[in-house]
């Protein structure tokens, strides 16, 4: 994979492209024949570096320049008008005080959490499951499995009003498969003990193709006769899993977590369609609380929305962090 | 072998058919009558269906399709605009501090959208892009353009070095070489880059509802919700709405499957 090639080149990068090129000056001081070569380095840099100029530059203008905003947001005193006046006073860490002490904060991150890891850990068993069972081959596999993807590329909008109407407590389908089974109703959306669930599983249902894909082409990636030869020595299909399947899995199950725990914190249109956080603070979580404190509401406080924002950056860059210094550590050994 | 696995098969397409259920349910509702549609229990199938839902839909969302789509083709030609010449240059070129730039790309996925929108709002409100389609096309390409450099270098990656040098032997330019050979043979590269930035932005909701919100350019999504919004209990029209909405998708998956699946496992399986 290029991108865990690149990021690993990147760490011994800075110092190893130096020597190169001081290699390459002290060898043009020397010989008649160098210059031309050392000159054609530099130029292919140039060119290097003009094609990717355009996106340092977007980079820069585009998530730099937001970002920032975004931090000064948080340290100041915003309101809709001082965007316009730019009086905004100057306010420190007063807006993360209070964000840490509101008494939504603690709901919030609680919700987070379950979100996140709940929505994972089905989304991953699920897909795994499933990736296992397609790679058996059987007829129609190909067309199931390409189908499999719907869910997945449907606008989130879509599906979230979908599970909005299907889970709605007198009319949705749910309830009333519930009680034809000679279950009892369940206010999914509008009560305090079922809101959370009913975003989750709107939002593992979404979740379970990329799983799926990811998984399967892991599979796939495993030779066939790796398998033949345990099946020769008499493993049992659990067995098979268990010791050899899961086992190669390992890289790749740890980029699919990895991408699910990023992509799941920053979910914001499911939970905000059919909840919009509530009843109370039930569903809230920590992307919602950030929209509610800013566009949400009446009376905007993007200041404190955007601290808000910041710490679940800032939660984000800690999981990834811990993910590359694992990584770094299963490839040591 | 083929024989035996009948019941593979079976469950196959009895799992998928669960998984789809809520698709099927959406055309379903969207078929339904208004007087049916708070019946219980609920008619599974479309009996005695309706139209009325599709004829809303096009009586009163078109406006908002045609900016949706505007707005996919602007971010598809920016996205690949930059990440094209970036991807080759992180796989081919090796620019020194390369890698600094692979490692921001992968950073600025993790930043939630709703952090880049106050971002967004606090720039455009000074220089006036708010409720324009140039303002939603830039903010929109921000979910496309990292993910873009991404595929691309690892696309281009696979091009053999030979096909390079032999470019830069006849006297070709980097320009050259990257017009005339890099782009011609990335293309699945670039199917697979713009499929995703169109989807991704006829589906945004975050960025329209915050920067482009009241303006006369309002995308599907925010036709969609507008009706959710209004508490209309017309469900039927908001279902046909959001199966209209779900053409893209759909098209994709007819014509571009296997680039879907090269698209999500290029950024995270070893070849």
């Amino acid at each position: 994979m290029t991108t865990e090639q690149s990021r690993t080149r990147s760490a011994g990068r800075p110092r190893g492209g130096q020597s190169r090129d001081g290699a390459a000056e002290a060898a043009s001081s020397r010989g008649p024949r160098r210059p031309p070569r050392a000159r054609v380095l530099r130029s292919t840099q140039w060119a290097a570096w003009g094609f990717l100029a355009p996106v340092v530059v977007y980079l820069g203008l585009f998530y730099a320049y937001p970002l920032y905003r975004n931090v000064d947001l948080s340290i100041r005193s915003y309101t809709v008008t001082s965007f316009v006046s730019g009086n905004a006073p100057f306010t420190g860490f007063a807006n993360y005080r209070s964000i840490f002490a509101s008494s939504t904060f603690a709901p919030a991150l609680l919700n987070t959490a379950i979100f996140v890891f709940v929505s994972i850990g089905f989304q991953f068993a699920i897909g795994l499951a499933l990736a296992v069972f397609f790679h058996r081959n059987f007829r129609l596999s190909g067309l199931l499995r390409a189908l499999f993807l719907v869910p997945w590329l449907l606008p989130l909008l879509v599906s979230a009003s979908t599970w909005s109407w299907m889970l709605n407590s007198d009319s949705g389908i749910v309830n009333a498969f519930l009680q034809a089974l000679g279950l009892s109703q369940i206010n999914w959306l509008t009560s305090p003990t079922w809101s959370l669930t009913a975003v989750l599983i709107a939002n593992i249902w979404i979740g379970i193709p990329f799983n799926l894909v990811i998984m399967y082409s892991g599979l796939q990636s495993i030779p066939g006769d790796v398998f033949e030869a345990a099946a020769i020595d008499g493993a049992s299909g659990w067995q098979r899993f268990w010791r050899i399947t899961f086992p190669l899995l390992r890289p790749v199950s740890a980029i699919t977590l990895l991408l699910g725990f990023v992509y799941t914190l920053k979910v914001f249109d499911i939970i905000w369609i059919m909840t919009k956080g509530g009843p109370a603070t039930s569903s809230t979580t920590l992307a919602i609380w950030s929209y509610q404190l800013s566009f949400g509401s009446l009376l905007p406080d993007f200041s404190s929305a955007a601290a808000v924002g910041n710490v679940l950056i800032i939660i984000a860059v800690i999981f990834a962090l811990v993910y590359v210094r694992a990584r770094h550590r299963l490839e040591a050994t | 072998m083929k024989r035996r696995a009948w019941w593979l098969t079976a469950i196959g397409v009895l799992v998928t058919a669960v998984m789809l259920f809520p698709v099927y349910w959406m055309v379903n509702v969207s078929l339904t009558q208004t007087s049916n549609m708070r019946k219980s229990p609920p008619n599974l199938i479309p009996i005695d269906g309706t139209l009325t839902g599709y004829t809303v839909v096009l009586r009163q969302q078109l406006p908002y399709l045609g900016t949706s789509l505007l707005i996919g083709i602007g971010t598809v030609l920016l996205t690949l605009l930059l990440a094209a010449p970036a991807g080759y240059s992180l796989a081919k070129l090796r620019p020194r501090g390369g890698g600094v730039v692979n490692l921001l790309l992968l950073v600025a996925q993790m930043i939630p959208a709703i952090v880049m929108a106050m971002g967004f709002y606090a720039i455009y409100i000074k220089l006036g892009l708010l409720d324009s389609a140039a303002g939603l096309i830039l903010a929109d390409s921000t979910i496309a353009v990292p993910f873009g450099v991404l595929i691309f270098s690892a696309f281009m990656s696979r091009i053999p070095d030979e096909l390079l040098q032999a470019a830069r032997i006849d006297g070709a330019g980097p320009l050259r070489t990257f017009g005339s050979i890099v782009l011609p043979v990335s293309r699945n590269g670039i199917i697979t880059v713009s499929l995703f930035a169109f989807l991704w932005a006829w589906s945004d909701f975050l960025f329209a509802n915050t920067l482009d919100n009241g303006g006369s350019l309002e995308p599907i999504t925010l036709g969609i919700y507008a009706y959710i919004g209004n508490n209309n209990q017309q469900w039927n029209a908001i279902m046909a709405t959001a199966v209209v909405a779900s053409i893209p998708a759909a098209v994709l998956l007819v014509m571009a499957q296997r680039y879907v699946a090269a698209g999500v496992t290029s950024g995270a399986v070893k070849d």
